[in-house]
């Protein structure tokens, strides 16, 4: 039972990491890890959405008629990310402000649906929230080391301090737009080849 | 009107939806493998981004703010779009078969396609005006559609090519997928 339980748990942090080798919930990844603490204020805000709406859609996965699930387990979902929303508004507004229209999109990140489909639809609910737990805090870690990529190299800082000295030159292209794509693209080939050996 | 063009001019190119806003990559990575599904899935998102932009913008500026619950914009937008998909499905499949056949497992994944949701999300924050927001949802559409079409032409010929093999696939993809956006960033200064 324990063991099972881990073993959802772990998947997410390496076999099923989610941004790298699902390849799912891109968009939050590539848009706000210009600095590490937008990408891992953004991997909390969606590991709290992915926990709680696991948990309801697994508690509720009986009384779910299978012809609207997709609908019920997006209100499921909204209703979380309200809640993040409300939430950050009220506690850490600068972050909110940062992340703008990426807290409301995390309804349509894929990641989170689909887990609620793809698991938690299916399984009991503590299987639900480790597997939850898991992504979410995979998910984080991926953003918060793509965002520790790019902010060193782009704004020569982690968390804001500088790193290099004064006399570095930054280089801006890894926090601009089409940085994001390539860091993630060679990011991603790393990975498969460490997975490889 | 010359308002009207710089918006234009500005979502599609220089605010491009999927290079420079970050919205919409999920499928712009898995529907880019084959010219075709690439096509279909630009149609869908201009039929539909343009029909959720308008009631989005709707639903807002004559439910929400009159009844001061814009709080529950997250979750009205995305049951708008929700059922809009499926409305626009049924009506297809019914009226003419012809267009459904082509846009066919296209539609259903627009619901979570960020792209739709995050345009409509934009409109409301920028506080277009009705046209404006009309305008804007079109071309952010357009602009999908010419990333997405272009990444597409790409990918079918690196697929003939041979890549060592960490690199293939999607990683390589958003290398590219950089490299395209790296051209989009030439417009930055136009508007």
């Amino acid at each position: 039972m324990a063991q099972s339980i881990a073993k959802e748990f772990t998947k997410g942090l390496w076999a099923e990491l989610p941004p790298f080798k699902l390849v799912l919930g891109l968009c939050p990844v590539l848009a706000v890890t210009q600095s590490v603490e937008n990408g891992i204020g953004m991997g909390l805000a969606t590991t709290f959405v992915l926990i709680c709406s696991n948990f309801l859609v697994s508690l509720l996965r009986n009384i779910i008629p299978a012809k609207v699930r997709i609908a019920c387990y997006i209100v499921i979902i909204a209703t979380f990310v309200t809640i993040v929303e409300l939430l950050m508004q009220a506690y850490v507004y600068e972050l909110f402000l940062k992340l703008g229209i990426f807290i409301p999109l995390i309804v349509v990140n894929c990641l989170v649906l689909g887990r609620s489909e793809a698991f938690a639809g299916k399984n009991a609910p503590h299987m639900a929230i480790a597997d939850g737990l898991g992504m979410g805090i995979g998910f984080t870690l991926s953003l918060g080391a793509l965002g520790a990529v790019r902010e060193s190299l782009g704004a020569g800082t982690i968390l804001g301090t500088p790193l290099f000295g004064p006399d570095f030159q930054p280089f801006t292209f890894m926090v601009q737009a089409p940085g994001a794509f390539v860091c993630l693209g060679l990011m991603l080939c790393m990975m498969n080849l460490i997975g490889k050996k | 009107m010359t308002d009207f063009f710089v918006l234009a001019i500005s979502c599609i190119f220089v605010n491009n939806i999927l290079l420079a806003q970050f919205l919409g990559n999920c499928p712009f990575l898995g529907t880019s493998k084959k010219m075709e599904t690439a096509v279909g899935m630009s149609m869908a998102v201009v039929f539909v981004l343009v029909m959720a932009g308008i009631i989005t913008w709707m639903t807002d500026t004559y439910l929400l703010k009159p009844l001061n619950i814009e709080f529950l914009r997250t979750l009205s937008f995305i049951l708008v779009i929700a059922s809009l998909v499926q409305f626009v499905e049924m009506f297809l499949k019914k009226s003419i078969p012809g267009l459904y056949a082509g846009l066919g497992i296209f539609l259903p994944l627009i619901t979570t396609n960020c792209a739709v949701m995050g345009a409509c999300l934009i409109n409301i924050k920028e506080e277009y005006t009705f046209l404006q927001a009309v305008v804007a949802s079109f071309t952010y559409a357009i602009g999908f559609g010419l990333a997405l079409v272009l990444f597409a032409g790409l990918r079918e010929r690196i697929n003939i090519a041979r890549v060592p093999q960490p690199l293939q696939d999607t990683s390589l993809g958003l290398v590219t997928a950089g490299i395209i956006a790296l051209s989009f960033y030439a417009f930055k200064g136009m508007v």
